[in-house]
């Protein structure tokens, strides 16, 4: 199921295509943040640092998610890929909790007065964090690929179950982060090109996620072939 | 289902049996957790901190980390001379695997609670009177899911390089909201409060509990078929 060493260098240079794009819409978001949004008027300046954190925040959840999703699709289908893509989403994951652990603390140092806070969605990612540094520990601890793929599912999976479980127990403990801003019942309560510039930020991100994590795939793919080659 | 529970009781009374026995375990553990009930009583400053301020977070860490030494036993017994290997070709489903070593933790860790409550009492000075069947309560509420969690993931940290570290590293996460609802309903509770004040508390707990027996139940039997 493992595909040639031509088909993974194929799939590493979509992934770098997809990556080369993602990066120049970043430079868009850089310009629209800087010469399109007006400057928040109670934050000012820091408020740009919005437009780094939330999509940040949004890519991190959602690679976490999709590794959690192909843990439970491994164990159904038993397909090693699922378990590369895995890996190679969480490992994205990270970089992107890393961008929004840093970015939050600079701007919560000027606006709250404080680096860091026990708040329900700071320490929520701080968690998943934690747990998918877990994870690739785990990983890197096992040398049977099957068992390897069976242990960091069953982790994937219990860590998606978790999240829930720890912002309500947070969350009932105190809170204190800007409550959300574009996905409430109400309409987002937020400046129009805020906002506006706030989307493409998130389309941008996602679109660096799936850059990278094809990029990071590919190479997955490329290992085990040539792993598997060197093997029979 | 009872045949179920038959061999899973008879397993755990085989690994308590085991135990029972050799007790290194059970009376390491139990002085681990006296030790850090001792060390935490010194790692405050008694002028600005009392004794009763820091209890509820002290016996919930003293009970979680003494309940973590003790995850690993389960496994690595069965490491040894490749017992495992026994259990798995043994007609026994795994479910009952499962439950077998899940209750056998849970008598673990149930005798290091037991022995731990008194100490805490004693040394931390705190008057537990008419708290006693809410602290019960809370503590049976919070063991039962943590333990299955804790089950589950030294299964697979015994056969992995690093296995003490790797347990802590996995399982720490999916302590937090357990202790951080123990800890919220200790405290309320040693001040004298009603336990009918700290329901949506419980009733958190007891979700988690629910939740993580029914996910552990259903993915421990993927760690072990190859």
């Amino acid at each position: 199921m493992i595909p040639t060493p031509e088909v993974a260098a194929g799939t590493i240079r979509r992934g770098l295509a997809i990556t080369v794009v993602a990066l120049l819409g970043v430079l868009a978001v850089y310009l629209l943040a800087q010469g399109y949004t007006p400057i928040e008027a109670r934050q000012g300046l820091a408020q740009k640092i919005f437009y780094v954190h939330a999509p940040s925040a949004w890519a991190c959840l959602l690679a976490f998610s999709l590794t959690g999703v192909t843990g439970g699709l491994y164990l159904w289908l038993r397909d090693p890929r699922l378990d590369l893509f895995g890996e190679s989403s969480a490992e994205v994951g990270l970089i992107f909790g890393v961008i929004v652990l840093t970015t939050g603390p600079i701007w919560g140092k000027p606006i709250w007065g404080t680096w860091w806070t026990w708040d329900a969605r700071l320490t929520l990612t701080l968690f998943l964090f934690f747990l998918f540094v877990g994870y690739m520990a785990l990983r890197s601890a096992i040398a049977d690929p099957s068992e390897r793929a069976r242990f960091s599912a069953v982790v994937g999976i219990m860590g998606m179950i978790l999240v829930p479980f720890v912002h309500l127990s947070v969350y009932f403990f105190r809170t204190l982060h800007p409550q959300p801003v574009l996905l409430k019942p109400s309409a987002p309560s937020m400046d129009p090109q805020m906002l506006r510039t706030l989307l493409v930020s998130i389309g941008v991100f996602t679109v660096l996620y799936f850059g990278f994590v094809t990029t990071r795939y590919g190479i997955a793919l490329l290992r085990e072939a040539r792993g598997s080659a060197d093997g029979d | 289902m009872t045949e179920t529970l038959r061999l899973a009781l008879e397993l755990a009374a085989k690994d308590l049996r085991v135990e029972l026995r050799s007790r290194t375990a059970l009376v390491s553990a139990v002085v681990f957790a006296a030790l850090v009930l001792v060390i935490f009583n010194f790692a405050r400053d008694p002028a600005s901190v009392s004794a009763r301020t820091l209890a509820p977070s002290v016996l919930w860490v003293t009970f979680t980390f003494a309940a973590m030494l003790t995850f690993n036993r389960a496994f690595a017994l069965e490491k040894e001379n490749q017992a495992i290997d026994g259990l798995l070709l043994s007609p026994m489903p795994r479910g009952a695997l499962f439950l077998g070593k899940y209750f056998a933790n849970l008598g673990f860790v149930a005798t290091v609670q037991a022995v731990t409550l008194p100490l805490f009492v004693l040394f931390f000075n705190v008057g537990l009177g008419r708290a006693l069947p809410g602290i019960l309560l809370v503590i049976v509420l919070a063991t039962a899911g943590f333990v299955a969690v804790g089950t589950v993931f030294s299964a697979m940290a015994v056969r992995t390089r690093f296995a003490d570290l790797m347990l802590p590293i996995l399982l720490l996460p999916f302590l937090v909201p357990p202790i951080i609802g123990a800890v919220q309903v200790t405290t309320r509770l040693l001040a004298g409060r009603p336990l009918s004040e700290q329901i949506s508390w419980l009733r958190f707990l007891g979700v988690y509990d629910i939740v993580f027996l029914t996910l552990c139940a259903m993915l421990f039997p993927a760690i072990f078929d190859e």
